[in-house]
């Protein structure tokens, strides 16, 4: 069977749009990605070195500003499992379900693979500094006309432009 | 009135929604073809303009959506998340995400939704994104001075700008519909398709009109507040608006009436004049208060008569356009603000030697009631200003 064709990237758009004001409208806030995995991170730092995150700078302001039992009650979390489920059940209906490692003709397995783990680490660190990602700070900071969002959506955007060249052999 | 989030929707039950939201997210994600690298940095590399799409798309959709939800008063914009500005941090962290962007083939979201269906490289990513938040977390005495560096509160784009709101989205719709002309053309010409300028089929035509159904939204959805501002800074147009009066005798009758109707008085003075003389039955109000969910809720009381008072008439008409075109109903205005009120009945001198009949009565009511109000105004506790209950919604990363 063949991997069904991708939908139309404007209805797409529209339909995830409509998913981010439905989501405003209800919790007063938008969507996100990154914020779920650095709940992930302090969870498991915490369950692994208790004290440290106790005595540590930016583990406490987390404990501040959050104010669940526990990291890994936090609506991103929830959020971010059920993307995994979406995704997934989108991947059967259409066919995708596979495992693959996908690289530029020109790249090789471990170039990719190392690439991907320093983009990985590099929005790990910018998601933080940004204060979100592409979802969470561009996306929902675009919905609600956020300053900060904008810029970040721009210097991401732009960022990615400015290095593309440098690059190229990873993609094509 | 939105968010729904904590009345009609608990915290708790917000979990199992952020849990279905997140569903459909991942799924729309998957199904627009975000689930793979190579079609996700094609926009870096001009052979595939979905994610510019799909991203722009979804912005600008959601962006005239919030307007126009605000514009038809059911979300209270004062509630919803505003990404904070801590502008360094924001544009440094946006251009080492951008590199990651290249290095990586995904970005958080859709590295997950890649991850679901089993694209390796995607799995390896968000092993990589795990590690670059703990350098984060560890580094963070190096990272501090810039992560809180420039901190301009929550602004939003227009308010840095200085323009309209409405003039800010027309920007951003156009600039996206534009980018989105644009890149097709260019798309075609990377991959060596013929280019066409415009195709009339049904899809297409479908898209335009949408297109410019958002152009001519994001234009037409005004912000709410700023308008109605303007408009009551004519003061020509104030005095000519017809607003339903009361004036002192009226006020002081129902006042000290038992039986009468459910009276509430809605005082728009400073809360320190306020606390210096109170009248019963009333509480403090801002203007801010008649554009805020909690407050406002408190002038939709069915059966409650409303006279909203203010030093002079002229602010008291004010708050009653305003507040009237926002939906509130059976709204009145003291004629002659609280000035006329304490003047004519606080202070009422009786008038000697009355003349006729008129003169006589007025004479007997003003002092009697007069009375009788200091009585109530001695009793009475004032409520101070209406309190805000509720926060802007917790967000962001």
């Amino acid at each position: 069977m063949n991997e069904e064709k991708y939908m139309n990237p404007y209805l797409a758009g529209v339909l995830l749009g409509l998913l981010l004001l439905l989501t405003i409208y209800i919790t007063g806030r938008g969507l996100g990605a990154s914020g779920a995995i650095k709940s992930f991170t302090v969870a498991a730092v915490e369950s692994v070195a208790p004290f440290h995150t106790a005595n540590t700078k930016f583990y406490q302001e987390y404990k501040n500003e959050h104010k669940e039992s526990s990291p890994l009650k936090n609506w991103l979390v929830f959020e971010v499992i059920g993307v995994l489920i979406g995704a997934f059940l989108s991947g059967i209906y259409s066919n995708r379900l596979n495992f693959k490692l996908e690289k530029g003709p020109q790249s090789t397995t471990n170039k990719r693979i190392i690439a991907a783990f320093i983009g990985g680490m590099l929005w790990g660190i910018g998601a933080q500094l940004g204060r979100g990602c592409t979802s969470g700070a561009a996306l929902s900071g675009m919905a609600v006309m956020s300053t900060g969002g904008i810029l970040t959506m721009f210097a991401i955007f732009g960022g990615a432009y400015a290095v593309a060249y440098f690059f190229r052999k990873l993609w094509i | 009135m939105g968010p729904l989030v904590p009345d009609i929707v608990s915290n708790n039950l917000n979990y199992f929604v952020a849990f279905i939201i997140g569903i459909l997210f991942g799924a729309i994600l998957e199904q627009a073809g975000f689930s793979t690298s190579k079609k996700l940095v094609g926009l870096f590399y001009g052979y595939d303009f979905t994610v510019l799409r799909v991203f722009f798309t979804a912005g600008i959709t959601a962006m005239v959506g919030v307007m126009g939800f605000s514009y038809f008063g059911l979300l209270d914009i004062n509630l919803v998340y505003i990404n904070p500005t801590f502008l360094w941090s924001a544009i440094v962290g946006g251009l080492i995400m951008g590199v990651g962007f290249i290095f990586g083939g995904f970005c958080p979201g859709t590295s997950i939704c890649a991850a679901a269906i089993g694209k390796i490289d995607a799995m390896i990513f968000v092993a990589g994104s795990f590690l670059g938040v703990l350098i984060f977390a560890e580094g963070y005495p190096l990272f501090e001075s810039l992560y809180k560096a420039a901190n301009l509160g929550n602004p939003r784009m227009f308010e840095t700008l200085n323009m309209t709101q409405n003039l800010f989205a027309a920007i951003m719709v156009i600039i996206a519909l534009v980018a989105f002309y644009f890149t097709s053309i260019i798309e075609k010409k990377v991959n060596k398709e013929e280019v066409v300028f415009f195709r009339f089929n049904k899809q297409s035509i479908l898209m335009t009109a949408f297109g410019v159904l958002l152009v001519v939204s994001s234009m037409v959805f005004t912000d709410g507040k700023a308008y109605l501002l303007r408009l009551v800074e004519d003061e020509n147009f104030v005095k000519k608006y017809p607003v339903e009066e009361v004036d002192v005798d009226e006020l002081a009758y129902l006042l000290t009436c038992v039986n009468c109707e459910r009276l509430q008085i809605i005082d728009f003075r400073s809360e320190e004049e306020y606390k210096k003389f109170t009248l019963p039955k009333s509480t403090l109000f801002t203007l801010d208060n008649l554009f805020e969910k909690e407050p406002s809720s408190f002038l939709r009381i069915k059966n409650n008569r409303y006279v909203f008072v203010a030093k002079d008439e002229i602010t008291e008409r004010k708050m009653a356009i305003i507040a009237t075109k926002l939906g509130l109903k059976r709204i009145r205005i003291l004629r002659g603000g609280l000035e006329e009120f304490v003047k004519s009945i606080m202070n009422f001198d009786p008038v000697k030697d009355p003349k006729n009949i008129d003169e006589i009565n007025m004479n007997r009511f003003r002092s009697q009631v007069k009375i009788e109000l200091e009585k109530m105004i001695k009793e009475n506790k004032p409520a101070g200003p209406v309190q805000k209950k509720q926060k802007r919604a917790l967000g962001g990363c």
